[in-house]
């Protein structure tokens, strides 16, 4: 009886040591997206890019430190703070090292506090937080934190790249600004307005109007009154069903010239635009699919395709998260110390998969990189979104845009 | 002043198609006195449908079979489901469809997926029928009011002229009576049951391709729809029509004129606040049309329910 259990003590403990060793042997990224709701669509299709990225990127070159392998651990937060807070506890306390989001600024506002509570509790648990979408200029500015890098450029600095391109055309104007009533609807508005001031003072800013998000049935009214209002151009941060309704009642309505956009591209909104949104959709986002830069960027992302037939690489810069991190824990020589994988992270200079040379801002946390105002086409396209035969073409590209805008981040470092 | 006639012919296209779907909406209501939560659902599913039928034998034959599809699916939930749950009460009818809704949502998500599907008008149709002022009218559009208006005639005619439509209106008022007189009441149930969700079907077969085939599409018109029939008059097919129209118009030009809220206060005489950072109506006087045009027709419900309760049209309270 006593020898049972006493053995069943040793096996159960050597279990638990067992799978201590598992952990030490991954480093653990935990994924913390919507993976349910109404935002689930974009969510699994970030966390398919991940996981091929780890896969593909790290793990089939024979890991980092020699040999630890990447592993993403999925959390569905349904794009809620809240809920994102209970599943960042959870994923600490399963051993994830780095916390990976991008959904909603609102989401990433949450975070970044909550991590830099955590951090500063608990010294010897720190996480760190790469964020690779979540756009709201504030997050590298007033709400900056050293736990906190965000991999995508961020809104002001996509609209400087608009802009610069809208101001390069003489056929440009009246611009119509047209977006959901929230916080990133109002700051692209308010980015749009001072940077085409201080950029061509000439355009006239005909229309800036926000609308309901989520309830306009019929976008057909504003429709009108774009073209009522002789717009050149139009802006919008629209995304989702939004952008959809908007862009089709506009063209429909006859309006020819271009319209910008943040988010007007896969999840279903390519193929529905289809020929309708040819010659008009430009979209602003890091990133170049077509022209593919490089052979390497072609294999990679045949191979993505052989394994997702249906899906898109719609956020590129997920390979550069993921890329940047393994060469920063390399350099830093372990992956438990995220203070010491931070400080090689700043500053780091890195040639993407997608081309250009990229380099995060060590100031601000801000990765500085190539932006590229994309065209919605059929002519050209070697990956087309949604095998619709139509993507994007990168049309201009803007050399590390943004390099000396200013930040107000003062950060408090370890 | 040409924006005025564009904005009349817009305002007309979203009022029939919202009449569509109010018109089953309010027959059913009216006989079952049962709120059909499901309704905007089954508007969805003609959508989806006449997706799936485009993809393998084009626009047109979508339009045909979807609402068929669509109405006898209606009709088999009256007879199988509503019908069984009636006798417990208006309560459990509710939650029945109330979970129908979630039920076709979650049914559409798992098949078609979360992310629009490329619904488009046929090739035919993609051609501007002509342009007021720069503002072009797509022959789509005119093709929409034409359908609904010819349903709208053929629903008149039917209810009015023929025999079968003389029993389904005496059986929305006295159902005991038309079935003493040995008609069978429940199978008019279950047809104007199935004929209201194919109607709500037809409503997605058209509308799909201009507002957009989403899984979220049923959740955006569903409530408006009930505000349709509660202005227009339970069971009066005029009223729903009129209600209609007058949403779409409200609509339509509150998104089209930006009339400040300010402008409009100041013209009845209120002074502006003088420090409009602390004044407590500072939304007020920000207000535009375009940011309140969505909640007009919820306004209006509240007025009609206390000065008509019976709606435009309706002969009984709401």
């Amino acid at each position: 009886m006593r020898k049972t259990t006493k053995f069943g003590l040793t096996t159960a403990i050597a279990l638990i040591m067992g799978s201590t060793a598992a952990f030490a042997e991954t480093v653990k990224i935990a994924f913390i997206d919507p993976l349910s709701g109404p935002f689930a669509a974009t969510g699994t299709n970030g966390l398919h890019q991940y996981e091929f990225a780890v896969e593909k990127l790290v793990n089939e070159q024979g890991g980092v430190l020699g040999g630890t392998k990447f592993e993403i651990l999925p959390y569905d937060n349904k794009t809620s703070p809240q809920e994102s807070l209970v599943q960042l506890q959870v994923a600490i306390d399963q051993g994830a090292k780095y916390i990976v989001q991008g959904n909603s600024s609102g989401v990433a506002h949450a975070l970044t506090d909550a991590i830099n509570k955590h951090n500063r509790r608990n010294p010897d648990r720190r996480v760190l937080f790469l964020n690779y979408s979540a756009v709201d200029p504030a997050l590298t500015n007033d709400a900056c934190n050293f736990w906190h890098f965000r991999f995508d450029a961020n809104a002001d600095m996509k609209m400087d790249a608009l802009t610069d391109v809208i101001a390069q055309d003489p056929s440009i104007e009246k611009v119509y600004i047209i977006g959901q009533d929230y916080s990133f609807g109002q700051a692209v508005s308010a980015a749009a307005n001072a940077m085409l001031a201080e950029k061509r003072d000439d355009i006239e800013v005909v229309g800036d109007e926000l609308h309901p998000i989520g309830k306009i049935q019929d976008f057909t009214p504003y429709a009108r009154k774009i073209v009522a209002s002789g717009a050149d151009a139009v802006i919008t941060g629209n995304w989702g069903s939004d952008m959809l309704g908007l862009g089709r009642a506009v063209l429909e309505n006859g309006f020819t010239g271009p319209i910008y956009t943040y988010y007007a591209a896969a999840d279903g909104i390519t193929a529905a635009f289809g020929e309708t949104g040819k010659g008009s959709l430009r979209l602003v986002a890091e990133g170049q699919i077509n022209p593919p830069a490089s052979e390497r960027a072609v294999a990679y992302y045949e191979a993505f395709l052989a394994k997702y037939p249906d899906g898109n690489i719609s956020q590129p810069r997920i390979t550069n998260v993921i890329e940047m991190l393994a060469k920063a824990i390399e350099e830093a020589g372990t992956a438990d110390d995220v203070v010491a994988v931070a400080k090689a992270l700043e500053g780091m200079e890195h040639d993407g998969l997608w081309g250009g040379s990229m380099m995060m801002r060590p100031e601000d946390h801000q990765l500085i990189q190539d932006v590229h105002i994309h065209a919605h086409t059929d002519e050209n396209i070697t990956f087309d979104y949604d095998n619709s035969g139509y993507g994007l073409v990168s049309e201009s590209n803007i050399v590390m845009a943004g390099l000396d805008s200013p930040t107000t981040c003062k950060m408090d470092r370890p | 002043m040409d924006l005025i006639f564009v904005n009349l012919i817009d305002g007309l296209v979203t009022g029939l198609l919202l009449f569509m779907l109010s018109a089953g909406l309010t027959l059913i209501f009216s006989m079952m006195g049962v709120l059909n939560f499901a309704h905007a659902s089954f508007y969805m599913l003609g959508a989806y449908f006449a997706y799936q039928i485009s993809l393998a034998m084009g626009f047109w034959m979508g339009l045909l079979l979807a609402p068929i599809i669509v109405g006898v699916l209606g009709a088999g939930v009256e007879r199988y489901g509503l019908r069984r749950v009636h006798q417990y009460g208006h309560v459990p009818e509710l939650i029945f469809t109330f979970g129908l809704a979630l039920l076709i949502e979650e049914i559409v998500q798992f098949i078609w997926g979360k992310n629009n599907v490329a619904y488009n008008a046929p090739e035919i149709l993609q051609f501007s029928a002509f342009a007021i002022a720069g503002n072009s009218i797509p022959a789509y559009k005119i093709f929409m009011i034409f359908i609904s208006v010819s349903i709208f005639i053929g629903l008149l005619f039917i209810l009015t002229r023929t025999r079968i439509g003389m029993i389904i209106q005496a059986a929305l008022s006295y159902p005991r009576t038309v079935e003493a007189l040995g008609h069978n009441v429940p199978l008019i149930f279950m047809g104007v049951f199935g004929v209201g969700t194919g109607l709500a079907g037809v409503a997605g077969v058209i509308a799909g391709p201009t507002l957009g085939t989403f899984p979220g599409m049923a959740f955006v018109l569903g409530s408006i729809v009930f505000v349709t029939i509660v202005i227009g008059g339970l069971g009066s097919l005029w009223g729903a029509l009129v209600a209609s129209l007058l949403i779409g118009w409200i609509t339509t030009f509150a998104a089209s004129y930006n009339i400040r809220f300010e402008d409009i206060l100041l013209s009845v005489g209120f002074s502006m606040p003088e420090n409009m950072a602390e004044s407590p109506f500072r939304d007020i006087w920000n207000m535009t049309t375009p940011q309140i045009g969505p909640i007009l027709p919820y306004l209006l419900m509240i007025i009609i329910l206390v000065v008509r309760p019976h709606g435009l049209f309706g002969k009984r309270d709401a």
